[in-house]
């Protein structure tokens, strides 16, 4: 449908291609490649075996379940409602609405340590919502349920903004195309809306996932930070550099580096699969 | 199936989109609705399919072959909508797409997958397109988007085809090609249908009877010959094709205009009356010197003839621009050039007085 790179042989009214392009690889280097790099090199001067005894050791390996799961929980969950809230933002006109979208960046601008404090206020045994869970046996705060909530609370923004420009562009046309051809609601939800957001829907969950993987300020307020259970893997990395041990630290580093690119990678895969069919091969 | 429209109006806030409308379309008929942008032409036609809903009135009703069909959603009226902008599914291959309204049926009415095979295969090389069911619409031309529309409306056998300006977002040549296609698929098919345009060419040429419609309201209902030489309004007679416009007066019998008086028997009063007086290019004739029939002199200002008809464009000693269509033939003969005064002889004219009928008086008729 768009040619992005246009046609090659046509002179551009904007020159400067060299200049761009060798900003372009200097910035990523720079500001991506070398620190990685350096990281990884880093690590590997521990040795393999090292490395290993570190990844594996099972205070490790809980930290990285924890942060895994937790952030992978909270993006599914942020896929979920930032559907609905941008479904409602951009559908929808109604009083407020623009506070309300206006709100929806406050995850985003704020100090994540600001709502970490905010979270447990709330939901500490005797926090306002707190005292209320309390008796029903659910623990919020101080448990790995109060990590997730974080990651939900500071996730949500990345589905919600790849979300909105996407549910502006679907044509209602379309809609009223698959009721006419006596498709119901649910059946033009599920089989001509969601297929067509799809890609951006991914897009979202995976910007929402790698925040919540690296969260650090918010989670440590929230959680209790107990060794094997409400240990995330980058608390983990601090209290390694606490104790002067950096090659522990950069080994951990390294490994979650590594899951994290794997991750992202996947959904890459997916969402180049989820495009190509959204529009249309080619 | 025949389609009834009765008493139908749609407001939308403030802007009457529809008022009071009724129209009858005959089983089998291929119809269009004509008029400019925002004559409610698309209006009724989504209401027509169930898109829209009319302002409740005790008398207002949709009916399929007499059976009113108000209270039923798009889904259930039994209709295909084609979309100007195709609204195919752009995740869906054109197969997909065309399968689209099967797959989507219940268990009970559902075909098999070897009937919806069968069919979906059948409507693509109905429309021309067996080539390309692996395709996604993306990998389409203009044209065959709206071919895999047609299908895809088609597919759910509607007992009523709708058409929202389906050529309208092609380019000129295409659209020519589609057209003449469209009416030999509707020879084939018969499936009652209501087109919607604004490009009169179009409506003129595909269908059975044109409605136009102005200002929320229906001008005229015919067949194309007779609402183009039988115009009944004003805004139907300066609508359709070209025409010269005189303001003149009427009175006992006769419209004036300038030097020239037509035959006007309607209005017999004394009083004069305003009136506009209507002339196709075609209907007139050039000559350089004046013989006893109604004429008027004007100043050849521009000569356009590449095309099949000479077009000349002259200007009256009152100023006034008239235009005149030749035969190259006739155009050859005189061997007109630009800025000499010549004769011209009008064949036709068509006469409406504000608030009176209108009446042609046309042929050989006398000063």
């Amino acid at each position: 449908m768009f040619h992005y790179l246009g046609n090659p042989n046509r002179a551009r009214v904007l020159p400067g291609f060299g200049i761009t392009m060798g900003y372009t690889v200097l910035y990523l280097s720079v500001i991506v490649l070398l620190p990685l790099s350096a990281l990884l090199l880093k690590s590997a001067g521990l040795g393999w075996e090292r490395l290993w005894q570190t990844i594996s050791h099972p205070r490790v390996l809980a930290s990285f379940k924890l942060t895994f799961g937790a952030a992978t929980i909270a993006a599914t969950i942020n896929a979920l409602f930032g559907l609905i809230v941008a479904w409602t933002l951009t559908r929808y006109k109604f009083p407020g609405k623009r506070l309300m979208d206006a709100m929806i960046d406050l995850p985003f601008a704020m100090p994540t340590a600001v709502s970490g404090i905010a979270l447990t206020a709330v939901y500490a045994p005797r926090g306002w919502i707190g005292q209320y869970l309390e008796p029903l046996g659910l623990k919020v705060a101080y448990t790995p349920l109060g990590i997730t909530l974080a990651l939900v609370f500071i996730g949500l923004p990345f589905v919600v903004r790849t979300l909105q420009p996407a549910l502006a562009d679907l044509d209602q046309e379309i809609e009223e195309a698959a009721a006419s051809l006596g498709a119901s609601r649910l059946q033009t939800f599920w089989r001509v809306i969601v297929p067509t957001i799809l890609p951006a829907l991914l897009t979202g969950f995976a910007l929402a996932l790698a925040r919540a993987i690296g969260e650090y300020g918010s989670v440590i307020f929230i959680s209790s930070n107990l060794p094997m259970k409400t240990e995330i893997a980058s608390l983990l990395i601090i209290s390694k550099l606490d104790q002067y041990d950096v090659a522990g630290a950069t080994a951990i580093a390294a490994a979650m580096l590594a899951i994290s690119f794997g991750m992202l990678l996947a959904i890459n895969a997916v969402q180049h699969f989820v495009a190509r069919r959204a529009e249309g091969g080619a | 199936m025949a389609i009834e429209v009765a008493h139908i109006s749609k407001s939308f806030g403030a802007f009457k989109a529809l008022d009071d409308v009724s129209l009858k379309v005959n089983d089998g008929e291929l119809v269009a609705l004509l008029g400019p942008s925002g004559s409610g032409k698309t209006t009724l036609l989504r209401i027509i399919a169930g898109l829209e809903t009319p302002d409740r009135h005790p008398d207002a009703a949709i009916r399929f072959q007499n059976e009113d069909v108000s209270g039923r959603a798009v889904g259930e009226r039994g209709v295909g909508f084609v979309f100007q902008h195709y609204a195919l599914f752009r995740h869906m291959t054109v197969f997909e797409n065309v399968a689209f309204g099967l797959r989507v049926r219940r268990r009970a009415t559902r075909p098999s997958k070897e009937e919806i095979r069968d069919r979906v295969e059948r409507l693509l090389a109905l429309v021309q397109l067996s080539q390309f069911s692996r395709r996604y619409p993306s990998q389409l031309s203009g044209g065959q988007r709206q071919r895999v529309a047609l299908a895809r409306a088609l597919a759910v056998e509607p007992q009523v085809l709708l058409l929202d300006e389906p050529f309208g977002a092609l380019d000129a040549k295409v659209r020519q090609g589609l057209r003449a296609w469209l009416r030999r698929l509707h020879d084939e098919i018969h499936v009652t249908s209501v087109l919607v345009t604004h490009d009169q060419e179009e409506a003129l040429e595909v269908a059975d009877r044109v409605v136009i419609m102005n200002n929320a309201k229906i001008e005229q209902v015919g067949p194309p010959d007779e609402v183009f030489h039988q115009a009944k309004t004003e805004f139907v007679m300066e609508f359709l094709g070209q025409v010269n416009v005189f303001r003149g007066r009427v009175r006992l019998g006769k419209a004036t205009l300038g030097e020239l008086t037509v035959d006007y028997p309607p209005y017999k009063d004394d009083a004069e009356r305003p009136a506009t007086v209507y002339m196709r290019p075609h209907e007139f004739r050039i000559q350089r010197h004046r013989n006893g029939q109604p004429n008027f002199a004007a100043k050849v200002a521009r000569i356009h003839s590449a095309g099949a008809l000479a077009r000349i464009l002259l200007r009256t000693n009152a100023g006034e621009d008239v235009l005149v269509d030749l035969s190259l033939e006739e155009f050859g003969r005189l061997r007109l050039r630009e800025g000499e005064t010549v004769y011209l002889y009008p064949q036709n004219a068509r006469v409406f007085v504000p608030q009176l009928a209108s009446c042609a008086a046309s042929g050989e008729y006398a000063i």
